[in-house]
């Protein structure tokens, strides 16, 4: 678990901070963010919308918009990130660092051909590959996200493909060049659920097989459960609470996964209404005093009003809260 | 969600009438332009006949001031006014396209600028800032043409940015963002392909509109200069004969025929590439 300490993570994330605006009037949306992944190791980030999980991993690899603000250190495979000029960055994404988009359809250019697209990835980072080669390349990579007739399917336009289909296309285009990094941005979220099953186990197959290291951004806990090593969760621009996947779903350190865990729905209970965590989260620079969560929090109480909770550590199961420690004490 | 309007695979339904009537007088005055020496009964320039005649069998559509057969005159004229017109689009396509596309896709301070001369240029009556460029250069028809790719461009960069101001910001720009792209790259492969639908339909609706304004620019002497047989000059000789209709009426219902064309076309093509008018 501790691993050898000569070990280098793959990614590092630390203090990573994202504001947005203009004229000096910023607003932060990702407040020190600080997280790692080693290599072949499948990072899950959780959180709402609007927590900040997407913008910030987003901003780590350079894909901020031009009213953001970056600052903090992003280290992948001990280079830094931040403040890298575009022309690097760009040889990095899609080679070393690939991403993968929520929605497979508008993620595809409409007026292009599938192997086009493919190929046209392939080529950006094998500048003297040949285009036919290229398109041999591509063919393959649709068999091994298992899309049936792949060199058919190569000359379809995306609008011919299933949703299914497309994220199956948009993955194969991710691991084009071989990544040490996938970054998935919710990448089951617009599909149907009998999809997504299939989604994540060809995603979890080649993240095996290619010994790729992962980040899972999801809003769904449930999907984590069967594929992440360690889960990250994120509330209001910060790392709340941090954990291998068993030991967050035994141990929740923090009340906000406490409620997100009982938030999935179990078919094992007869429940007459499905639990929710009263509120909403807060609104861009609007943050309460204190615990960012402690409208919401039931556990709530004055401190948690006025002073930023302190991260308790337990082995390398983090989490920000004032009662951290007394609850882990509590459920042992 | 938007949908991009694709390629589809035509079928028939796609031919309204009002499309159908505008390729085919499109097609018609297209074979006048190629053919004009084969169809025009008589030479546009001969004095072929005694002045200010009435239609009649032999001379259809009458003749002119100087006895020239105005039927002879209006195909030839043909062969001013539409290549004329698809220079002046095709000019004012691309430039206005190129400048309009930086601008919505760089954008910063050479983007602005190109906006602020756009702005300018609009501000000016269309046919006002034609006559002064016209008036500037001196008559003929390729100062005319220069001066109305000048009206005219910055339509297009307009459109042009808006297009590339909604397609920039959908995701698959960013997936080749993500994928490493350049810019030069996203710019021609992934914004610019969806961006063409609009352009082209007020291209081709503009090809009449610049037909009117070639014309009307000749009509006030500023465009094509005697004997030329083009359709403006020919309305405005026809002007002072107030009582031989005839002299206008050809070029006239000419003008007015190709106008209404392009306007069928480009409907018909708005038509068909929205999704929402099926």
């Amino acid at each position: 678990m501790s691993g050898t300490m000569q070990d280098e993570p793959l990614f590092e994330v630390r203090d990573l901070r994202v504001a947005f605006g203009k004229h000096g009037n910023f607003h932060e949306a990702v407040r020190g963010i600080s997280l790692s992944v080693n290599p072949g190791e499948v990072l899950g980030i959780v959180g709402e919308s609007g927590s900040g999980k997407s913008v910030g991993m987003l901003a780590a690899i350079g894909l901020q918009s031009g009213n953001a603000r970056v600052s903090g250190s992003v280290r992948f495979r001990g280079r830094e990130l931040i403040g890298l000029p575009n022309s690097e960055l760009r040889k990095l994404r899609g080679s070393r660092i690939a991403m993968i988009f929520q929605d497979p359809l508008s993620s595809l250019n409409p007026v292009m051909t599938v192997g086009n697209q493919l190929s046209e990835a392939i080529l950006l980072h094998n500048k003297d590959l040949s285009k036919k080669a290229a398109m041999r390349r591509a063919e393959d990579l649709l068999a091994l996200v298992a899309i049936p007739q792949p060199d058919r399917r190569l000359q379809q336009y995306p609008h011919e493909f299933s949703g299914g289909m497309r994220q199956r296309v948009m993955i194969a285009m991710a691991v084009a060049n071989d990544p040490d990094l996938l970054i998935a941005d919710e990448p089951t979220t617009a599909l149907d659920v009998t999809v997504q099953a299939q989604i994540m186990e060809v995603l979890a197959e080649l993240q095996e097989r290619l010994k790729l290291g992962l980040i899972l951004i999801t809003h769904d806990l449930g999907v984590l459960a069967g594929h992440a090593d360690r889960v990250a969760v994120v509330y209001s621009g910060q790392v709340i609470e941090q954990a291998g996947v068993d030991d967050l779903f035994a141990r929740p350190n923090h009340p906000y996964t406490r409620g997100l865990i009982a938030s999935i729905p179990n078919m094992a209970e007869e429940k007459e209404r499905l639990f929710s965590i009263e509120g909403t989260p807060p609104a861009l620079g609007q943050f309460p005093r204190g615990c960012a969560f402690n409208p919401r929090c039931v556990e709530a109480q004055d401190i948690c009003r006025q002073l930023a909770p302190p991260i308790h550590r337990l082995g390398d199961h983090t989490a920000a809260c004032h009662f951290a420690a007394g609850t882990v004490e509590d459920t042992r | 969600m938007s949908v991009a309007t694709t390629l589809r695979i035509p079928r028939l339904h796609w031919l309204s009438l009002p499309l159908a009537l505008g390729i085919a007088i499109a097609v018609f005055w297209i074979i006048a332009t190629l053919f004009a020496h084969f169809i025009a009964p008589y030479d546009p320039l001969q004095l072929v006949a005694r002045r200010l005649q009435a239609p009649s069998w032999s001379h259809w559509l009458g003749t002119d001031a100087l006895g020239r057969d105005v039927l002879s005159r209006t195909i030839y004229g043909a062969r001013h006014s539409l290549p004329i017109a698809v220079i002046v689009v095709a000019l004012s396509v691309s430039i206005g396209s190129l400048l309009g596309a930086i601008s919505g896709y760089v954008g910063g301070f050479a983007g602005a600028g190109i906006m602020r001369l756009v702005d300018v240029t609009l501000s000016f009556p269309p046919m006002l800032l034609a006559m002064a460029v016209a008036a500037s250069l001196g008559p003929g028809l390729e100062n005319a043409a220069i001066a109305m790719v000048i009206v005219w461009w910055p339509i297009y960069a307009r459109l042009m940015r808006a297009q590339v101001l909604e397609v920039r910001e959908r995701e698959h720009v960013e997936a080749a963002i993500a994928a490493g792209a350049g810019r030069g790259r996203i710019l021609f492969k992934h914004i610019l392909p969806l961006c063409w639908t609009p352009v082209l339909i007020s291209a081709t609706m503009d090809l009449g509109q610049v037909i009117l304004l070639a014309a009307s620019l000749s009509f006030i002497g500023l465009g094509a200069t005697p004997p030329t047989p083009e359709w403006g000059s020919m309305i405005s000789d026809g002007a002072t004969q107030f009582y031989s209709w005839w002299v206008a009426f050809g070029p006239g219902l000419a003008i007015l025929t190709i106008v209404l064309g392009f306007n069928f076309i480009g409907d018909g093509l708005h038509d068909y590439f929205d999704p929402r008018s099926k």
